[in-house]
């Protein structure tokens, strides 16, 4: 039972940090342009 | 008319055009947003911000590719009309959008997909303590854990579950139901239900249910919403720039740009060439010549004298033209139609959707059934034991297959379709297509190309068609194009032409003077014929040779009416034009019936004849004269290339101008409608078996679990296989 004391708050604490990292992701628009993300990979940055 | 004097009140009118595309960006600074739809790759999005970070005043540019748009941040030194040639130089077409439709704005897609993230916590974590109740929790335990439960789902069923608590409450307050009311009451129950029971320290909780249930079904309304916002983006992508004002003629002889809906009557006003007439306008001084196909139908140009009338809405296709305003924007053509459609709507708000004829059966049903299972069970048993089987009942039902058993296959469905390039803008279209009885095509533009080609050269002279060429690479009227297309292979270069507006185009080589234009121009003779347009080519003042021209049907026009046919769905044609030409046509593609020189009022009757004859009516347009008949139609499509208002007025718009395509929306939205049925009928099945279960109290939380999810699966995949299904268009008819 001890054990439940410590294990539940943190899975349920990971849970919602996940979650605000998520809230804060659309927020910052990352979800915006999930197709142009994956191309911008193959963009050479270092050219002028 | 020089060219400097030209010149200068086009970039003028631009840049005043514009400046109301202009919005402030969430950090104050000004941003205008462009629509590129072509760019698709790493390589396009290199181009186009390389390219526009070369502009002055530019300070910073970002293509977003799933939209297929670029956002310009600048300053106010930036000239906004650098800015799409920048575009085009890099080589991609361009068009500002109005930031009052940027989709990116979308408040409900927002909504959703935070209600779906918190849900799909919640249900998560509550699954994990659901897990260890099941597996024989002692009781110490499992009331903790219930008590855990609550206070994740308490607040989660509260926030995610927003937009169905909204669209219920609504629905009942003007006395309708819809599917959102039985969900509503059904996780409203559960979860006061549950709390309740951990409240007093009972065995069963229905937490998981409640959230899970939330989760599946926003899952559903997301993918929904997805597709529509896709699609709707893509059709404001297709938009081009409206005519948004004029040029105005000062009597000082001075120009400057006025806003559309300042135009007043009797401003004089300029049209250069390829140019839209802003308001109905008379012509003054010099006669213009004007395209009407997508004001009229009319498919030859037509030459508009002094003192005559031209609608808005018509194209000027030769030289510069005045004009005087005859009405404000609001009473003219253009807005007429707008308003003819807004009056034409009356079917579409007439349609009851599938999905909500079945709630308005299957939620009666089902909140008896719970009465009734609480009033045997409290005569049976305890009014406490009532309690947990009606709500059981309650829960068991809610119809979160039969909610996602429609929207999941047209989500598969209109992914096929823009696969294709065919945009659907709602299900509910897609349901009414896959009943059409009849077909009604407009014929100038839709079933054919909308441009006149060359049929015929009348000469002795040997290359005549490659002279002509030469001659017609200098113009842009759209006669001059048909023979350069038509010559092309065979030409040689291109010549120092002159072009005189409303006349033709004069050009000397080898001491010899070249015409080519009309009879006048070129001392031909004129036999009247109105099926076909002529130009002459002469030497020296003597015709030499004759060229006829008319609108071709598209390659795959007959095809498509064939197809149609076998399909069991016959086709007509409503045209505008007159009907010697609409005959020929429509016995050259093999149309069943054809009605001519329809006005668009006229159109709209016959739409409801049709309607009254045959059943559910799809009209194919394009022009502004189609709009309100596409608004009264029970369901419309228009080619991409159709006038802005017709694509607004269409329920489906073909991005790749195929006909062929026509055929293949019917049926996939015949096959969808099969399925949808399948899932329909599978969903009360499983309600039907489940139901006794639920009123004899043997569902247990673990019993609605498995059965909640599996029945949501099964309806999910059964709509996936509308994806691999084969389409066999030449010979769809025998699928039925």
């Amino acid at each position: 039972m001890s054990g439940l004391v410590v294990l539940i708050p943190c899975a349920i604490g990971l849970g919602l940090v996940a979650l605000g990292t998520f809230f804060w992701a659309l927020r910052a628009g990352q979800y915006e342009d999930l197709e142009g993300a994956g191309q911008r990979i193959l963009m050479n940055d270092d050219l002028p | 008319m020089t060219l400097e004097l030209t010149d200068l009140p086009d970039e003028l009118s631009k840049h005043n055009e514009l400046s109301e595309y202009v919005e402030r960006g969430p950090d104050g600074a000004r941003q205008i947003c462009f629509a590129v739809p072509d760019a698709y790759c790493a390589t396009c999005i290199e181009a186009i911000e390389s390219g526009l970070g070369k502009v002055e005043g530019v300070s910073n540019a970002r293509v977003n590719l799933s939209q297929r748009r670029v956002v310009i941040q600048h300053d106010e030194s930036l000239d906004l009309a650098a800015l799409g040639p920048a575009i085009s130089l890099s080589g991609y077409r361009n068009f500002p959008v109005d930031p009052a439709d940027l989709s990116s704005k979308d408040k409900t897609m927002a909504e959703l997909v935070r209600s779906l993230a918190v849900a799909g916590f919640a249900a998560g974590n509550i699954m994990l303590f659901s897990v260890s109740v099941w597996s024989g929790a002692d009781e110490a335990t499992r009331d903790l854990f219930h008590w855990l439960s609550a206070l994740i789902a308490l607040p989660a069923v509260a926030y995610a579950g927003r937009p169905f608590f909204r669209s219920a409450f609504a629905a009942l307050r003007v006395g309708r139901t819809n599917m959102d009311v039985p969900i509503a009451i059904g996780i409203a129950a559960t979860t006061t239900l549950s709390l309740f029971e951990t409240i007093v320290g009972g065995s069963h909780a229905y937490f998981d249910a409640s959230t899970m249930l939330l989760f599946f079904l926003l899952a559903g309304r997301t993918l929904d919403h997805m597709m529509r916002a896709r699609a709707r983006g893509a059709v404001e992508n297709l938009a081009r720039l409206q005519p948004r004002g004029a040029v105005q003629l000062h009597a000082d002889g001075t120009s400057s740009f006025v806003r559309l809906a300042a135009i007043e009557p009797g401003m004089h006003l300029q049209l250069r060439a390829g140019e839209r007439v802003p308001v109905d306008s008379v012509v003054v001084g010099e006669a213009g010549e004007f395209d009407l196909a997508l004001v009229s139908g009319e498919s030859q140009p037509v030459t508009i004298g002094a003192g005559a009338s031209v609608p808005a809405g018509a194209a000027n296709l030769g030289g510069v033209v005045q004009l005087e305003a005859m009405r404000a924007s609001a009473d003219s053509f253009l807005s007429r139609m707008a308003s003819m459609m807004g009056a034409a709507e009356e079917v579409r708000t007439r349609y009851r959707r599938i999905a909500d004829r079945v709630s308005r059966h299957y939620a009666p049903v089902i909140h008896l059934t719970a009465a009734a299972t609480f009033v045997l069970w409290v005569v049976l048993a305890n009014p406490h034991t009532a309690l947990l089987h009606a709500v059981a009942v309650l829960i068991i039902t809610c119809p979160c297959a039969l909610a996602l058993a429609v929207p999941i296959v047209h989500v598969v469905a209109a992914g096929r379709l823009f696969e294709r390039g065919i945009l659907l803008r709602d299900g509910a279209a897609l349901e009414r297509l896959a009943k059409v009885g009849v077909v009604a095509f407009d014929k100038t533009g839709t079933l054919t190309e909308g441009k006149p080609q060359l049929v015929g050269v009348d000469s002795d002279m040997q290359d005549a068609l490659a002279r002509a060429a030469w001659l017609a690479g200098a113009s842009s009227h759209p006669l001059s194009q048909a023979i350069v297309a038509a010559a092309a292979g065979n030409d040689l270069g291109m010549a120092m032409a002159r072009e005189t507006a409303g006349a033709g185009v004069e050009a000397e080589a080898d001491g010899i003077v070249w015409r080519l234009g009309n009879a006048a121009f070129c001392n031909g003779r004129d036999e009247f014929d109105d099926t076909q347009s002529r130009v002459w080519l002469s030497r020296n003042g003597e015709p030499v040779a004759t060229f006829r021209f008319s609108d071709r049907p598209r390659p795959d026009a007959a095809a498509t009416l064939q197809a149609l046919e076998r399909a069991r769905v016959p086709s007509t044609i409503l045209s505008g034009d007159r009907p010697h030409v609409v005959a020929a046509i429509a016995s050259e593609l093999g149309a069943s019936d054809f009605r001519a020189a329809l006005s668009p009022s006229d159109k709209l009757d016959a739409i409801a004849a049709l309607r009254a004859e045959r059943g559910t009516v799809l009209m194919v347009g394009d022009g502004i004269n189609d709009a309100p008949a596409m608004r009264a139609a029970d369901i419309s499509m228009a080619p991409g290339s159709a006038a802005d208002i017709g694509r607004a007025a269409a329920d489906l718009v073909l991005t790749r101008d195929r006909l062929d395509d026509v055929p293949f929306a019917i049926a996939l939205a015949r096959r969808a409608e099969v399925l949808v049925r399948e899932n329909l009928i599978f969903s009360v099945l499983y309600n039907v078996v489940v139901l006794p279960l639920a009123i004899a109290g043997y569902v247990t939380p673990l019993i609605a679990a498995i059965a909640m999810s599996t029945s949501s699966l099964v309806v999910v995949l059964n709509a996936m296989r509308l994806r691999f299904y084969k389409f066999d268009t030449t010979n769809e008819g025998a699928s039925r």
